[in-house]
């Protein structure tokens, strides 16, 4: 139900948060595209001058971009699989009618990793990681494996990040297909039940329709995420050892912060931002359809 | 509600162990940074580690009163409420427009609005770092409770104009048959209805504020150092203080934790934009 209402009256309702994001996300955007096209970097800003499209150039001719995209990726391909795999049995467990005290329990176990400072996450892994105070060497000692140097040896950093993603973001996959499932009629579950013992039919013939949405839902957003990825494997490694986890918004953050390079770092930053912009017009085109 | 049988009695043991490893899982690594703030650096650092020992509050007298973490911690309070406190009042009547109004553009402006939430905060964050510094506003509350809109005012606009469409739309008309203002029936009909999910876009706007790092560690280097930033600065130098770095991120991770408990059912909601529900 809409009306149609004066002009002013609309404006007074939406101007001010237009107004404000216009200031605190249109202005910066516009101030990345004009700087994208300079040499600009704060240690020589003397020397700042116009060089057209070559900071594009460099982002996409350079190893350090086209790495850390690489890297994002197999982040992504790894880890996000992991967590629909697991996120999909805890969801299908927790949605098993019974042990509803325990269930509840675990729903709100589930809440805490994935509303925990993501920069706090990168600390407990440095914490709990480490090769000889750490006690996850510990417990993976109990179980006969060697302690393993995940700070510093490269491919371990990765896993180690893995790891951590997995952790706190399996959760919010388990629940939002969890949310998935209680849209599946429990008339047509139970008609299924009486009709097979498997599981895995129920899964793929009746459950799966409905947890589609959520799924796609996840792909977008945990690859939105992703591309996002910054606080904890800064505070876990920052972007190290070498550049073994040095995702894109790590690498954009180096290049702005500690070379200074804002033009460099604009470039790549309106790149990402043209990724952004078609998936959020993806998920938003999928999911919001009742606005029209 | 009745199920079959076979569906309720098989595994059970199995169902019983599997949940309590997810819960083991989600919980032990609070459980470990929780020890291990209450370690001196001696027992933190021993080899293999320890699980008993005589808990100290050494850590957290020291970060707090000799460290500036007890500062940071309200630089990060004022932050997250003053950037909540001002999505909330920006975004409620910018809601109420988007549910009640028909007006031209108004895709294309909610589109707009929800794409905020997509866009990463490092894309923002240079060009902020040299607008702030030309204007003076480096390194102050406001230029973050300036840029947490980014993230904090979708929220906030997605779930309250949802909110508000779940609102009937009879007490509206009531209202304009007696001759009230739109402003006068956002105010004293429709916002007080709606205020449960005010709620909870503030509780998730104030997680995520709390929560931020990017902005804070680019923006706001020292006096307005947010807990997070703070945090991170541990991590330097040689000899790392463990407990005390758990002890900040026991403080960081405590006010989070309860609210996160508090909107757990919308949490999930908030997180996708409402495209689950």
């Amino acid at each position: 139900m809409s009306t149609t209402v004066k002009r002013r009256t609309v404006f007074s309702f939406l101007g001010p948060s237009v107004a404000a994001l216009v200031i605190v996300g249109i202005i910066p955007l516009g101030y990345a595209l004009w700087r994208s096209f300079y040499d600009f970097n704060l240690t020589r800003l003397a020397r700042t001058k116009f060089v057209g499209f070559d900071n594009y150039l460099e982002v996409l001719t350079n190893d350090a971009f086209w790495g850390a995209m690489g890297r994002t990726a197999l982040l992504f391909f790894v880890s996000v699989p992991i967590q629909l795999v697991i996120g999909l049995t805890i969801a299908l467990v927790l949605h098993r009618p019974g042990m509803t005290l325990l269930k509840t329990f675990t729903r709100l176990a589930l809440v805490l990793p994935m509303a925990t400072t993501y920069a706090v996450v990168g600390l407990l892994a440095q914490v709990m990681m480490n090769q000889k105070y750490g006690v996850i060497n510990q417990i993976l000692g109990w179980i006969g494996i060697e302690p393993i140097n995940f700070i510093g040896d490269p491919t371990n950093a990765f896993i180690g990040v893995v790891f951590w993603d997995i952790w706190q973001w399996t959760p919010f996959v388990a629940l939002v297909l969890l949310a998935g499932l209680s849209t599946v009629p429990p008339e047509i579950e139970e008609a299924a039940t009486l009709e097979t013992k498997s599981h895995w039919t129920i899964l793929r013939y009746v459950q799966l329709p409905f947890l589609i949405p959520s799924l796609v839902a996840v792909l977008i957003l945990r690859t939105a995420d992703t591309l996002k990825l910054f606080d904890m494997p800064f505070t876990m490694t920052r972007g190290g050892p070498g550049n073994a986890t040095e995702f894109i918004a790590v690498l954009i953050e180096r290049i702005g912060n500690r070379q200074f390079d804002i033009g460099l770092a604009s470039a790549h930053s309106i790149i990402m931002l043209i990724v952004t912009i078609i998936l959020a017009r993806l998920y938003i085109h999928l999911f919001y359809k009742e606005i029209r | 509600m009745a199920r079959p049988v076979s569906y309720q009695d098989r595994n059970r043991w199995g169902e019983l162990i599997v949940l309590v490893l997810i819960c083991l899982f989600c919980i032990f690594p609070f459980y470990w940074m929780v020890t291990t703030s209450l370690k001196t650096q001696v027992v933190a650092l021993q080899d293999p580690p320890v699980w008993l020992f005589t808990p100290t509050l050494q850590n957290y007298i020291h970060v707090l009163f000799e460290e500036k973490v007890g500062v940071s911690l309200i630089n990060s309070l004022i932050v997250a409420v003053c950037t909540t406190g001002l999505a909330v009042g920006l975004g409620c009547p910018a809601a109420y427009a988007l549910a009640r109004f028909e007006f031209r553009g108004k895709t294309d402006l909610w589109f707009w609005f929800i794409t905020n939430r997509f866009v990463s905060p490092v894309v923002l964050a240079f060009p902020v770092f040299i607008i702030a510094r030309e204007i003076g506003l480096r390194d102050t509350h406001l230029a973050l409770i300036l840029m947490y809109l980014t993230f904090t005012l979708p929220i906030v606009i997605w779930i309250c104009t949802d909110q508000f469409r779940a609102i009937p739309y009879d007490l509206d008309e009531a209202a304009l048959l007696e001759g009230a203002s739109q402003w006068r029936i956002f105010r004293s009909i429709c916002l007080p209805l709606a205020m449960p999910g005010v709620a909870v876009s503030a509780i998730l706007s104030f997680i995520f504020s709390w929560n931020e790092l990017l902005f804070a560690y680019i923006l706001a280097p020292r006096d307005a150092k947010t807990a997070p930033a703070m945090a991170v600065t541990f991590m330097e130098g040689y000899d790392v203080p463990y407990g005390n770095i758990m002890a900040t991120s026991t403080l960081i991770v405590i006010p989070v934790l309860i609210f996160a408990l508090l909107a757990s059912k919308h949490l999930v909601r908030g997180l996708t934009m409402g495209a689950v529900k």
